[in-house]
Protein backbone atom coordinates (compact mmCIF):
# COMPACT_ATOMS: atom_id res chain seq x y z
CA UNK A 1 0.00 0.00 0.00
CA UNK A 2 1.68 3.38 -0.75
CA UNK A 3 1.46 5.19 2.49
CA UNK A 4 1.90 9.02 0.87
CA UNK A 5 -2.07 9.57 0.83
CA UNK A 6 -2.02 9.02 4.43
CA UNK A 7 1.17 11.37 5.68
CA UNK A 8 -0.36 14.17 2.94
CA UNK A 9 -3.53 14.00 4.01
CA UNK A 10 -2.21 14.04 7.98
CA UNK A 11 0.09 17.16 6.95
CA UNK A 12 -2.38 19.11 5.38
CA UNK A 13 -5.04 18.11 7.73
CA UNK A 14 -2.57 19.20 10.44
CA UNK A 15 -1.56 22.83 8.79
CA UNK A 16 -4.88 23.53 8.38
CA UNK A 17 -6.40 23.02 11.28
CA UNK A 18 -3.74 25.44 12.96
CA UNK A 19 -4.48 27.89 10.32
CA UNK A 20 -8.45 27.64 10.49
CA UNK A 21 -8.69 27.83 14.46
CA UNK A 22 -7.01 30.29 15.05
CA UNK A 23 -8.46 32.69 12.40
CA UNK A 24 -12.34 31.36 13.29
CA UNK A 25 -11.80 32.35 16.74
CA UNK A 26 -10.79 35.60 15.46
CA UNK A 27 -13.30 36.59 12.92
CA UNK A 28 -16.06 34.57 14.90
CA UNK A 29 -15.27 36.89 17.36
CA UNK A 30 -14.58 39.89 15.42
CA UNK A 31 -18.25 39.10 14.16
CA UNK A 32 -19.54 38.46 17.43
CA UNK A 33 -18.70 41.73 18.68
CA UNK A 34 -20.13 43.79 15.56
CA UNK A 35 -22.83 46.22 16.71
CA UNK A 36 -24.05 46.71 13.52
CA UNK A 37 -26.67 44.26 12.95
CA UNK A 38 -26.70 44.13 9.06
CA UNK A 39 -23.10 44.39 8.53
CA UNK A 40 -22.85 41.82 10.71
CA UNK A 41 -25.70 39.68 8.69
CA UNK A 42 -23.43 40.48 5.40
CA UNK A 43 -20.23 39.39 7.02
CA UNK A 44 -21.71 36.10 8.07
CA UNK A 45 -23.17 35.12 4.73
CA UNK A 46 -19.46 35.60 2.92
CA UNK A 47 -17.79 33.90 5.71
CA UNK A 48 -20.58 31.03 6.02
CA UNK A 49 -20.41 30.70 1.68
CA UNK A 50 -17.48 28.12 1.67
CA UNK A 51 -19.88 26.21 3.57
CA UNK A 52 -23.32 26.08 1.30
CA UNK A 53 -21.45 26.23 -2.27
CA UNK A 54 -20.26 22.94 -3.85
CA UNK A 55 -17.05 22.57 -2.88
CA UNK A 56 -15.92 22.43 -6.78
CA UNK A 57 -17.45 25.98 -7.00
CA UNK A 58 -14.99 26.65 -3.90
CA UNK A 59 -12.10 25.69 -5.76
CA UNK A 60 -13.04 27.35 -9.01
CA UNK A 61 -13.06 30.57 -7.47
CA UNK A 62 -9.47 29.10 -5.67
CA UNK A 63 -8.46 28.80 -9.14
CA UNK A 64 -9.97 31.77 -10.07
CA UNK A 65 -7.45 33.92 -7.37
CA UNK A 66 -4.29 31.60 -7.18
CA UNK A 67 -3.81 29.80 -10.91
CA UNK A 68 -0.57 31.22 -12.26
CA UNK A 69 -2.27 33.26 -14.67
CA UNK A 70 -4.53 34.88 -12.14
CA UNK A 71 -3.51 38.38 -10.84
CA UNK A 72 -2.93 36.75 -7.24
CA UNK A 73 -1.44 33.89 -8.64
CA UNK A 74 0.80 35.91 -10.71
CA UNK A 75 1.71 38.27 -8.09
CA UNK A 76 2.64 35.77 -5.29
CA UNK A 77 4.91 33.61 -7.74
CA UNK A 78 6.64 36.97 -9.46
CA UNK A 79 7.47 38.36 -5.77
CA UNK A 80 7.75 35.86 -3.41
CA UNK A 81 8.31 32.96 -5.91
CA UNK A 82 5.26 31.05 -4.22
CA UNK A 83 3.79 28.82 -6.56
CA UNK A 84 0.55 27.73 -4.91
CA UNK A 85 -1.90 26.01 -7.59
CA UNK A 86 -1.23 21.58 -7.92
CA UNK A 87 1.05 22.17 -5.38
CA UNK A 88 0.64 20.72 -1.32
CA UNK A 89 0.06 24.45 -0.43
CA UNK A 90 -3.01 24.33 -2.17
CA UNK A 91 -4.43 21.42 -0.83
CA UNK A 92 -3.71 23.26 2.78
CA UNK A 93 -5.59 26.16 1.31
CA UNK A 94 -9.07 24.23 -0.13
CA UNK A 95 -8.77 22.61 3.52
CA UNK A 96 -8.56 26.03 5.14
CA UNK A 97 -11.26 27.86 3.06
CA UNK A 98 -13.79 24.81 3.62
CA UNK A 99 -13.00 24.43 7.11
CA UNK A 100 -13.08 27.76 8.35
CA UNK A 101 -16.90 28.21 7.90
CA UNK A 102 -17.64 24.99 10.51
CA UNK A 103 -14.90 26.34 12.70
CA UNK A 104 -16.25 30.51 12.57
CA UNK A 105 -20.12 29.26 13.04
CA UNK A 106 -19.37 26.98 16.15
CA UNK A 107 -16.92 29.56 17.51
CA UNK A 108 -19.19 32.20 16.96
CA UNK A 109 -22.23 30.78 18.74
CA UNK A 110 -20.08 29.78 21.28
CA UNK A 111 -19.13 33.45 21.86
CA UNK A 112 -23.22 34.24 21.13
CA UNK A 113 -23.99 32.11 24.25
CA UNK A 114 -21.83 33.92 26.67
CA UNK A 115 -24.13 35.95 28.79
CA UNK A 116 -23.12 39.50 27.79
CA UNK A 117 -23.29 40.74 31.33
CA UNK A 118 -20.27 38.53 31.97
CA UNK A 119 -18.23 41.22 30.03
CA UNK A 120 -19.91 43.87 30.94
CA UNK A 121 -19.38 42.98 34.70
CA UNK A 122 -15.61 42.36 33.76
CA UNK A 123 -15.55 45.92 32.45
CA UNK A 124 -16.88 47.62 35.03
CA UNK A 125 -14.48 45.84 37.36
CA UNK A 126 -11.73 47.56 35.54
CA UNK A 127 -10.82 44.43 33.65
CA UNK A 128 -8.97 44.82 30.55
CA UNK A 129 -10.49 43.98 27.27
CA UNK A 130 -7.38 41.61 26.42
CA UNK A 131 -8.07 40.14 29.89
CA UNK A 132 -11.68 39.90 29.20
CA UNK A 133 -11.35 37.60 26.16
CA UNK A 134 -8.89 35.59 27.57
CA UNK A 135 -10.22 34.82 31.36
CA UNK A 136 -13.41 35.28 30.98
CA UNK A 137 -14.77 34.81 27.28
CA UNK A 138 -13.04 32.06 25.70
CA UNK A 139 -13.05 29.86 28.91
CA UNK A 140 -16.78 30.31 28.98
CA UNK A 141 -17.11 29.31 25.10
CA UNK A 142 -14.21 26.76 25.14
CA UNK A 143 -16.22 23.54 25.14
CA UNK A 144 -17.94 24.95 21.62
CA UNK A 145 -14.85 26.12 20.13
CA UNK A 146 -13.06 23.27 20.77
CA UNK A 147 -16.15 21.03 19.37
CA UNK A 148 -15.82 23.53 16.41
CA UNK A 149 -12.23 22.63 15.72
CA UNK A 150 -12.29 18.90 15.99
CA UNK A 151 -15.09 19.54 13.47
CA UNK A 152 -13.04 21.99 11.37
CA UNK A 153 -10.54 19.32 11.39
CA UNK A 154 -12.65 16.43 10.59
CA UNK A 155 -14.16 18.88 7.44
CA UNK A 156 -10.41 19.61 6.52
CA UNK A 157 -9.65 15.85 6.03
CA UNK A 158 -11.99 14.82 4.24
CA UNK A 159 -11.73 17.62 1.77
CA UNK A 160 -12.41 16.30 -2.11
CA UNK A 161 -13.76 18.29 -4.25
CA UNK A 162 -12.26 21.50 -3.96
CA UNK A 163 -8.92 19.85 -3.33
CA UNK A 164 -9.31 18.30 -6.81
CA UNK A 165 -9.74 21.87 -8.43
CA UNK A 166 -6.94 23.65 -7.43
CA UNK A 167 -3.97 20.81 -5.97
CA UNK A 168 -5.18 18.12 -8.90
CA UNK A 169 -4.17 14.54 -7.98
CA UNK A 170 -0.65 14.28 -8.30
CA UNK A 171 0.70 11.16 -6.73
CA UNK A 172 3.06 11.80 -3.86
CA UNK A 173 2.10 15.44 -3.95
CA UNK A 174 -1.31 16.29 -3.60
CA UNK A 175 -3.20 12.93 -3.85
CA UNK A 176 -4.88 13.27 -0.32
CA UNK A 177 -6.86 9.94 1.21
CA UNK A 178 -10.08 11.10 -0.51
CA UNK A 179 -8.01 11.31 -3.83
CA UNK A 180 -6.68 8.31 -3.46
CA UNK A 181 -10.07 6.81 -2.60
CA UNK A 182 -11.27 8.52 -6.11
CA UNK A 183 -7.97 7.27 -7.94
CA UNK A 184 -8.16 3.88 -6.91
CA UNK A 185 -11.89 3.42 -7.55
CA UNK A 186 -11.61 5.01 -11.05
CA UNK A 187 -8.67 2.84 -11.89
CA UNK A 188 -10.73 -0.07 -10.71
CA UNK A 189 -8.75 -1.26 -7.43
CA UNK A 190 -11.36 -1.45 -4.96
CA UNK A 191 -9.10 -3.43 -2.56
CA UNK A 192 -6.96 -0.28 -2.81
CA UNK A 193 -9.70 2.20 -2.54
CA UNK A 194 -10.87 -0.08 0.65
CA UNK A 195 -7.97 0.36 2.49
CA UNK A 196 -7.70 3.88 1.92
CA UNK A 197 -11.95 4.28 3.08
CA UNK A 198 -11.19 1.82 6.25
CA UNK A 199 -8.33 4.49 7.43
CA UNK A 200 -10.85 7.51 6.66
CA UNK A 201 -13.68 5.97 8.66
CA UNK A 202 -11.55 4.72 12.13
CA UNK A 203 -9.92 8.52 12.01
CA UNK A 204 -13.47 10.19 11.10
CA UNK A 205 -14.82 7.98 14.05
CA UNK A 206 -12.26 8.86 16.65
CA UNK A 207 -12.53 12.45 15.75
CA UNK A 208 -16.78 12.56 16.51
CA UNK A 209 -16.25 10.48 19.52
CA UNK A 210 -12.85 12.49 20.65
CA UNK A 211 -15.25 15.63 20.45
CA UNK A 212 -18.19 14.19 22.27
CA UNK A 213 -15.89 13.38 25.04
CA UNK A 214 -14.01 17.07 25.17
CA UNK A 215 -17.88 18.68 24.60
CA UNK A 216 -19.00 16.55 27.44
CA UNK A 217 -15.58 17.22 29.44
CA UNK A 218 -15.91 21.07 29.40
CA UNK A 219 -19.29 21.57 29.96
CA UNK A 220 -19.20 19.58 33.57
CA UNK A 221 -15.85 20.31 34.46
CA UNK A 222 -16.94 24.21 35.82
CA UNK A 223 -19.73 22.09 38.37
CA UNK A 224 -17.30 20.52 40.46
CA UNK A 225 -15.07 22.13 43.33
CA UNK A 226 -11.80 23.49 42.73
CA UNK A 227 -8.87 21.09 44.08
CA UNK B 1 -23.33 62.56 41.49
CA UNK B 2 -24.97 64.26 38.83
CA UNK B 3 -26.43 62.79 36.07
CA UNK B 4 -28.63 64.22 32.99
CA UNK B 5 -29.06 62.19 30.30
CA UNK B 6 -31.33 61.51 26.99
CA UNK B 7 -30.98 58.69 25.03
CA UNK B 8 -33.62 57.28 22.14
CA UNK B 9 -34.30 53.99 22.65
CA UNK B 10 -36.88 51.98 20.74
CA UNK B 11 -40.27 52.34 22.73
CA UNK B 12 -39.79 55.33 24.51
CA UNK B 13 -37.29 58.28 24.77
CA UNK B 14 -35.25 58.46 27.95
CA UNK B 15 -35.29 61.82 30.25
CA UNK B 16 -33.54 61.53 33.13
CA UNK B 17 -32.55 64.23 35.19
CA UNK B 18 -31.14 63.92 39.19
CA UNK B 19 -28.41 64.00 41.81
CA UNK B 20 -27.30 62.69 44.86
CA UNK B 21 -24.54 63.55 47.29
CA UNK B 22 -24.37 61.02 49.50
CA UNK B 23 -26.67 57.78 50.64
CA UNK B 24 -29.02 55.52 49.17
CA UNK B 25 -31.26 56.45 45.93
CA UNK B 26 -34.42 53.95 44.51
CA UNK B 27 -35.48 54.42 41.04
CA UNK B 28 -39.17 52.67 41.30
CA UNK B 29 -40.52 51.62 38.12
CA UNK B 30 -42.69 49.38 36.25
CA UNK B 31 -40.48 46.80 34.05
CA UNK B 32 -39.34 48.28 30.73
CA UNK B 33 -38.99 51.82 31.87
CA UNK B 34 -35.48 52.35 31.87
CA UNK B 35 -34.33 51.84 35.27
CA UNK B 36 -31.65 49.53 34.34
CA UNK B 37 -31.06 51.45 31.17
CA UNK B 38 -29.90 54.58 33.33
CA UNK B 39 -27.89 52.28 35.03
CA UNK B 40 -26.43 50.98 32.10
CA UNK B 41 -25.46 54.63 31.00
CA UNK B 42 -23.92 55.29 34.60
CA UNK B 43 -21.43 52.44 34.07
CA UNK B 44 -20.52 52.95 30.36
CA UNK B 45 -21.92 49.79 29.59
CA UNK B 46 -24.56 52.01 26.75
CA UNK B 47 -23.77 55.90 25.68
CA UNK B 48 -26.46 58.20 26.34
CA UNK B 49 -27.17 60.39 22.85
CA UNK B 50 -26.68 63.59 24.91
CA UNK B 51 -26.48 65.01 28.46
CA UNK B 52 -23.18 64.58 31.19
CA UNK B 53 -22.94 62.01 34.10
CA UNK B 54 -20.27 63.93 37.06
CA UNK B 55 -19.65 61.75 40.01
CA UNK B 56 -17.55 63.46 42.49
CA UNK B 57 -16.49 66.18 40.24
CA UNK B 58 -15.13 63.70 37.73
CA UNK B 59 -16.57 63.73 34.47
CA UNK B 60 -17.70 60.12 33.59
CA UNK B 61 -19.30 61.39 30.43
CA UNK B 62 -19.87 64.70 28.48
CA UNK B 63 -21.66 64.89 25.58
CA UNK B 64 -20.82 68.49 24.40
CA UNK B 65 -17.18 67.68 25.65
CA UNK B 66 -17.27 64.70 23.81
CA UNK B 67 -15.89 63.03 27.40
CA UNK B 68 -16.94 59.52 27.59
CA UNK B 69 -14.73 57.20 29.70
CA UNK B 70 -14.57 53.82 28.84
CA UNK B 71 -16.03 51.80 31.88
CA UNK B 72 -12.91 50.16 33.03
CA UNK B 73 -12.06 54.07 33.82
CA UNK B 74 -15.27 54.96 35.55
CA UNK B 75 -15.00 53.30 39.16
CA UNK B 76 -18.56 51.96 39.05
CA UNK B 77 -19.73 49.36 40.23
CA UNK B 78 -22.64 47.39 39.01
CA UNK B 79 -24.43 44.46 41.11
CA UNK B 80 -26.44 42.57 37.77
CA UNK B 81 -29.91 40.91 38.07
CA UNK B 82 -28.05 37.79 37.67
CA UNK B 83 -25.01 38.51 39.63
CA UNK B 84 -22.72 37.90 36.32
CA UNK B 85 -19.94 36.02 38.21
CA UNK B 86 -17.61 34.32 36.21
CA UNK B 87 -18.69 30.56 35.97
CA UNK B 88 -15.43 29.54 35.06
CA UNK B 89 -13.89 30.65 38.73
CA UNK B 90 -14.19 29.82 41.92
CA UNK B 91 -15.32 32.11 44.73
CA UNK B 92 -11.94 33.47 45.01
CA UNK B 93 -10.93 33.85 41.63
CA UNK B 94 -13.75 35.85 41.23
CA UNK B 95 -13.05 38.04 43.78
CA UNK B 96 -9.20 38.07 43.17
CA UNK B 97 -11.03 39.38 39.27
CA UNK B 98 -11.87 42.91 40.97
CA UNK B 99 -8.97 43.20 42.94
CA UNK B 100 -6.59 42.81 39.62
CA UNK B 101 -9.41 45.09 38.14
CA UNK B 102 -8.74 47.70 40.64
CA UNK B 103 -4.85 47.55 40.75
CA UNK B 104 -3.70 49.10 37.17
CA UNK B 105 -0.01 47.81 38.26
CA UNK B 106 1.29 44.85 39.23
CA UNK B 107 1.04 43.42 42.77
CA UNK B 108 2.89 40.76 44.68
CA UNK B 109 0.72 37.56 44.43
CA UNK B 110 1.35 37.63 48.42
CA UNK B 111 -0.70 40.50 48.69
CA UNK B 112 -3.36 39.42 46.30
CA UNK B 113 -4.27 36.83 48.58
CA UNK B 114 -4.05 38.64 51.72
CA UNK B 115 -6.74 40.96 50.71
CA UNK B 116 -9.02 38.37 48.88
CA UNK B 117 -8.87 36.52 52.13
CA UNK B 118 -10.06 40.02 53.71
CA UNK B 119 -12.80 39.95 51.17
CA UNK B 120 -13.55 36.39 51.71
CA UNK B 121 -13.60 36.83 55.54
CA UNK B 122 -15.77 40.34 55.19
CA UNK B 123 -18.34 38.59 52.74
CA UNK B 124 -18.87 35.26 55.18
CA UNK B 125 -17.83 32.91 52.36
CA UNK B 126 -14.75 31.06 54.37
CA UNK B 127 -15.85 27.51 53.22
CA UNK B 128 -16.87 28.29 50.27
CA UNK B 129 -13.45 30.14 48.24
CA UNK B 130 -13.04 27.14 46.24
CA UNK B 131 -16.63 26.64 44.88
CA UNK B 132 -17.91 27.23 41.30
CA UNK B 133 -20.43 29.75 41.38
CA UNK B 134 -23.47 27.49 40.21
CA UNK B 135 -22.43 25.37 43.29
CA UNK B 136 -23.63 28.41 45.13
CA UNK B 137 -27.12 29.73 46.66
CA UNK B 138 -28.90 32.76 45.61
CA UNK B 139 -27.38 34.70 48.43
CA UNK B 140 -24.43 33.36 48.55
CA UNK B 141 -24.01 33.77 44.79
CA UNK B 142 -24.88 37.62 45.90
CA UNK B 143 -22.62 37.95 48.52
CA UNK B 144 -19.70 36.69 45.71
CA UNK B 145 -20.83 39.15 43.51
CA UNK B 146 -20.90 42.30 46.19
CA UNK B 147 -17.48 40.60 47.36
CA UNK B 148 -16.29 40.83 44.04
CA UNK B 149 -17.15 44.65 43.58
CA UNK B 150 -16.28 45.95 46.75
CA UNK B 151 -12.64 44.27 46.04
CA UNK B 152 -12.46 46.78 42.98
CA UNK B 153 -12.83 49.55 44.91
CA UNK B 154 -15.90 51.74 43.12
CA UNK B 155 -17.18 55.10 43.75
CA UNK B 156 -20.05 54.67 42.73
CA UNK B 157 -22.55 51.25 43.17
CA UNK B 158 -25.65 50.38 41.17
CA UNK B 159 -27.54 47.70 42.09
CA UNK B 160 -30.04 46.12 39.55
CA UNK B 161 -32.72 44.35 40.66
CA UNK B 162 -30.36 42.73 43.60
CA UNK B 163 -33.35 40.60 44.83
CA UNK B 164 -35.34 39.52 42.41
CA UNK B 165 -33.40 36.15 41.65
CA UNK B 166 -33.93 34.98 45.39
CA UNK B 167 -36.81 33.98 47.22
CA UNK B 168 -38.64 35.50 49.85
CA UNK B 169 -37.14 33.92 52.67
CA UNK B 170 -33.76 34.67 51.16
CA UNK B 171 -34.97 37.75 49.90
CA UNK B 172 -35.81 39.49 53.29
CA UNK B 173 -32.11 38.52 54.95
CA UNK B 174 -30.05 39.81 52.10
CA UNK B 175 -32.00 43.10 52.44
CA UNK B 176 -31.03 43.54 56.08
CA UNK B 177 -27.42 42.64 54.72
CA UNK B 178 -27.19 44.71 51.69
CA UNK B 179 -28.79 47.93 54.14
CA UNK B 180 -25.69 47.04 56.24
CA UNK B 181 -23.34 47.47 53.19
CA UNK B 182 -24.99 50.30 51.24
CA UNK B 183 -24.85 52.02 55.02
CA UNK B 184 -21.08 51.33 55.38
CA UNK B 185 -20.26 52.37 51.76
CA UNK B 186 -18.81 55.74 51.05
CA UNK B 187 -19.72 56.59 48.10
CA UNK B 188 -23.64 56.66 46.33
CA UNK B 189 -25.83 53.70 45.87
CA UNK B 190 -28.15 53.56 43.13
CA UNK B 191 -30.95 51.01 43.44
CA UNK B 192 -33.35 49.94 40.78
CA UNK B 193 -36.43 48.51 41.47
CA UNK B 194 -40.33 47.48 40.54
CA UNK B 195 -40.33 46.36 44.07
CA UNK B 196 -41.77 49.13 46.67
CA UNK B 197 -40.87 47.21 49.89
CA UNK B 198 -37.36 47.07 48.57
CA UNK B 199 -36.54 50.81 47.95
CA UNK B 200 -38.60 51.84 51.37
CA UNK B 201 -36.03 49.51 53.04
CA UNK B 202 -33.16 50.43 51.55
CA UNK B 203 -33.09 54.02 50.06
CA UNK B 204 -33.14 57.47 51.75
CA UNK B 205 -34.45 59.04 48.28
CA UNK B 206 -37.00 57.43 45.54
CA UNK B 207 -37.22 58.61 42.42
CA UNK B 208 -40.39 57.76 40.66
CA UNK B 209 -40.09 56.87 36.39
CA UNK B 210 -42.45 56.00 33.85
CA UNK B 211 -41.39 55.83 30.35
CA UNK B 212 -37.83 56.93 30.90
CA UNK B 213 -38.93 59.69 32.76
CA UNK B 214 -38.47 60.51 36.21
CA UNK B 215 -41.83 62.08 37.50
CA UNK B 216 -40.60 63.08 40.85
CA UNK B 217 -37.36 62.50 43.10
CA UNK B 218 -37.86 62.91 47.27
CA UNK B 219 -37.15 61.82 50.53
CA UNK B 220 -38.22 57.83 50.37
CA UNK B 221 -40.64 58.25 53.69
CA UNK B 222 -42.01 61.57 52.81
CA UNK B 223 -43.16 60.08 49.03
CA UNK B 224 -44.64 57.32 50.33
CA UNK B 225 -46.90 59.73 52.59
CA UNK B 226 -47.31 61.87 49.81
CA UNK B 227 -46.74 60.06 46.61
CA UNK B 228 -48.25 63.50 44.75
CA UNK B 229 -48.74 62.26 41.43
CA UNK B 230 -51.05 59.35 40.23
CA UNK B 231 -48.44 57.39 39.09
CA UNK B 232 -46.44 57.64 41.83
CA UNK B 233 -49.23 56.37 44.12
CA UNK B 234 -49.39 53.42 41.99
CA UNK B 235 -46.17 52.44 42.06
CA UNK B 236 -45.89 52.77 46.04
CA UNK B 237 -48.64 50.82 46.19
CA UNK B 238 -51.95 52.30 46.78
CA UNK B 239 -54.44 49.93 44.79
CA UNK B 240 -57.47 52.21 44.77
CA UNK B 241 -57.42 55.20 42.42
CA UNK B 242 -60.13 57.37 41.26
CA UNK B 243 -60.43 60.28 38.64
CA UNK B 244 -61.54 63.49 40.91
CA UNK B 245 -62.12 66.99 40.84
CA UNK B 246 -62.45 69.80 42.66
CA UNK B 247 -65.52 70.93 44.78
CA UNK B 248 -64.47 73.21 47.32
CA UNK B 249 -61.10 73.78 49.59
CA UNK B 250 -61.66 70.68 51.35
CA UNK B 251 -64.05 68.99 49.43
CA UNK B 252 -63.29 66.41 46.14
CA UNK B 253 -66.11 64.47 44.45
CA UNK B 254 -64.70 61.38 42.79
CA UNK B 255 -65.64 60.89 39.69
CA UNK B 256 -65.27 56.57 39.14
CA UNK B 257 -66.66 56.03 42.55
CA UNK B 258 -69.05 58.60 42.79
CA UNK B 259 -68.69 59.93 46.05
CA UNK B 260 -67.90 62.97 47.79
CA UNK B 261 -65.19 63.10 49.79
CA UNK B 262 -63.77 65.25 53.13
CA UNK B 263 -59.90 65.84 52.82
CA UNK B 264 -57.37 67.78 55.25
CA UNK B 265 -54.90 68.58 53.45
CA UNK B 266 -56.07 72.10 51.14
CA UNK B 267 -57.23 70.76 47.58
CA UNK B 268 -54.47 71.97 44.81
CA UNK B 269 -55.69 73.56 41.83
CA UNK B 270 -54.48 70.53 39.12
CA UNK B 271 -55.81 67.90 41.46
CA UNK B 272 -56.88 65.05 38.73
CA UNK B 273 -57.06 61.62 40.89
CA UNK B 274 -57.77 60.65 44.34
CA UNK B 275 -56.08 57.40 45.82
CA UNK B 276 -56.94 55.43 49.52
CA UNK B 277 -54.21 52.83 50.73
CA UNK B 278 -56.26 49.64 50.90
CA UNK B 279 -55.12 49.62 54.48
CA UNK B 280 -56.60 52.53 55.02
CA UNK B 281 -60.37 51.92 54.82
CA UNK B 282 -61.74 52.12 58.22
CA UNK B 283 -64.86 48.97 58.14
CA UNK B 284 -67.75 49.87 59.47
CA UNK B 285 -71.13 48.01 60.26
CA UNK B 286 -74.78 49.25 61.47
CA UNK B 287 -73.32 52.14 63.21
CA UNK B 288 -71.20 55.44 62.07
CA UNK B 289 -73.97 56.31 60.11
CA UNK B 290 -72.83 59.87 60.90
CA UNK B 291 -69.53 60.37 60.05
CA UNK B 292 -68.12 61.87 56.70
CA UNK B 293 -66.13 59.96 53.91
CA UNK B 294 -68.41 56.89 54.21
CA UNK B 295 -68.76 54.02 51.63
CA UNK B 296 -71.58 51.89 51.02
CA UNK B 297 -69.67 48.73 50.10
CA UNK B 298 -70.70 45.32 48.73
CA UNK B 299 -68.07 43.14 49.06
CA UNK B 300 -66.62 40.47 46.60
CA UNK B 301 -64.06 38.30 47.56
CA UNK B 302 -62.17 38.10 50.60
CA UNK B 303 -58.90 36.67 50.54
CA UNK B 304 -56.93 35.60 52.71
CA UNK B 305 -52.60 35.61 53.42
CA UNK B 306 -50.83 34.28 55.97
CA UNK B 307 -51.54 37.32 58.30
CA UNK B 308 -53.61 40.02 56.48
CA UNK B 309 -57.33 39.46 54.60
CA UNK B 310 -57.53 41.46 51.40
CA UNK B 311 -61.24 42.10 51.03
CA UNK B 312 -62.33 42.82 46.68
CA UNK B 313 -65.57 44.92 47.16
CA UNK B 314 -67.81 46.85 44.99
CA UNK B 315 -68.92 50.59 45.79
CA UNK B 316 -72.67 50.50 45.47
CA UNK B 317 -72.94 53.75 44.23
CA UNK B 318 -70.88 52.67 41.15
CA UNK B 319 -71.21 48.20 40.74
CA UNK B 320 -68.93 48.96 37.62
CA UNK B 321 -65.81 49.78 40.16
CA UNK B 322 -63.55 47.39 41.94
CA UNK B 323 -62.10 48.55 44.92
CA UNK B 324 -59.60 47.33 47.48
CA UNK B 325 -58.75 47.12 51.45
CA UNK B 326 -56.98 45.25 53.42
CA UNK B 327 -57.24 44.45 57.30
CA UNK B 328 -55.63 42.35 60.36
CA UNK B 329 -56.92 39.14 60.05
CA UNK B 330 -59.50 37.73 62.41
CA UNK B 331 -62.15 40.55 61.77
CA UNK B 332 -64.99 38.12 62.48
CA UNK B 333 -67.17 40.18 59.95
CA UNK B 334 -67.69 41.36 56.78
CA UNK B 335 -68.23 45.06 56.65
CA UNK B 336 -71.45 46.59 54.74
CA UNK B 337 -69.41 50.24 54.68
CA UNK B 338 -66.06 51.58 55.31
CA UNK B 339 -64.72 55.00 55.94
CA UNK B 340 -61.80 56.94 55.09
CA UNK B 341 -59.78 59.10 57.61
CA UNK B 342 -59.56 62.25 55.70
CA UNK B 343 -55.45 62.44 56.56
CA UNK B 344 -55.70 59.59 54.60
CA UNK B 345 -56.45 60.76 51.20
CA UNK B 346 -54.41 60.72 48.30
CA UNK B 347 -54.62 63.83 46.62
CA UNK B 348 -53.14 63.15 43.38
CA UNK B 349 -52.24 65.11 39.96
CA UNK B 350 -52.27 63.30 36.42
Amino acid sequence: MDISPIIISMKTASLAIAITFFAGIIVAYQVASMKHEKAKMIWDGILTLPLVLPPTVAGFFLLYLFGVKRPLGKMLLEFLGVKIAFSWGATVLAAVVISFPLMYRSARGAFEQVDPNLKDAARTLGLSEWTIFWKVVFPNALSGILSGGILAFARGLGEFGATAMIAGNIAGKTRTLPLAVYSNVAAGNLKGAYQYVMILVVISFLVVTGMNYVTYVFQWQNRKEKR
Amino acid sequence: MDVKIKKNLKNYEMDMEFSISSGCLGILGASGCGKSMTLKSIAGIVTPDSGQIIVKNKVLYDHDQKINLRPQDRKVGYLFQNYALFPNMTVKENIVAGILGEQKQRMSKKHIMEWSDYYIRQFHLEGLKDQYPSRLSGGQQQRTALARIFASKPEVMLLDEPFSALDSYLREEMQIELKERVKNFEGCTVLVSHDRDEIYKLCDKTMIVENGKNIICEDTKELFENPRYMIAARLTGCKNISKAKKISEHMIYALDWKVELHVDKKVPERLSYVGVRAHDFIPLKDRGEDQNNLIKICPIEVVETPFEQTILFKNSQNPAEKMWMKQPKGCKYVPDKVRVDPQKILLLEG
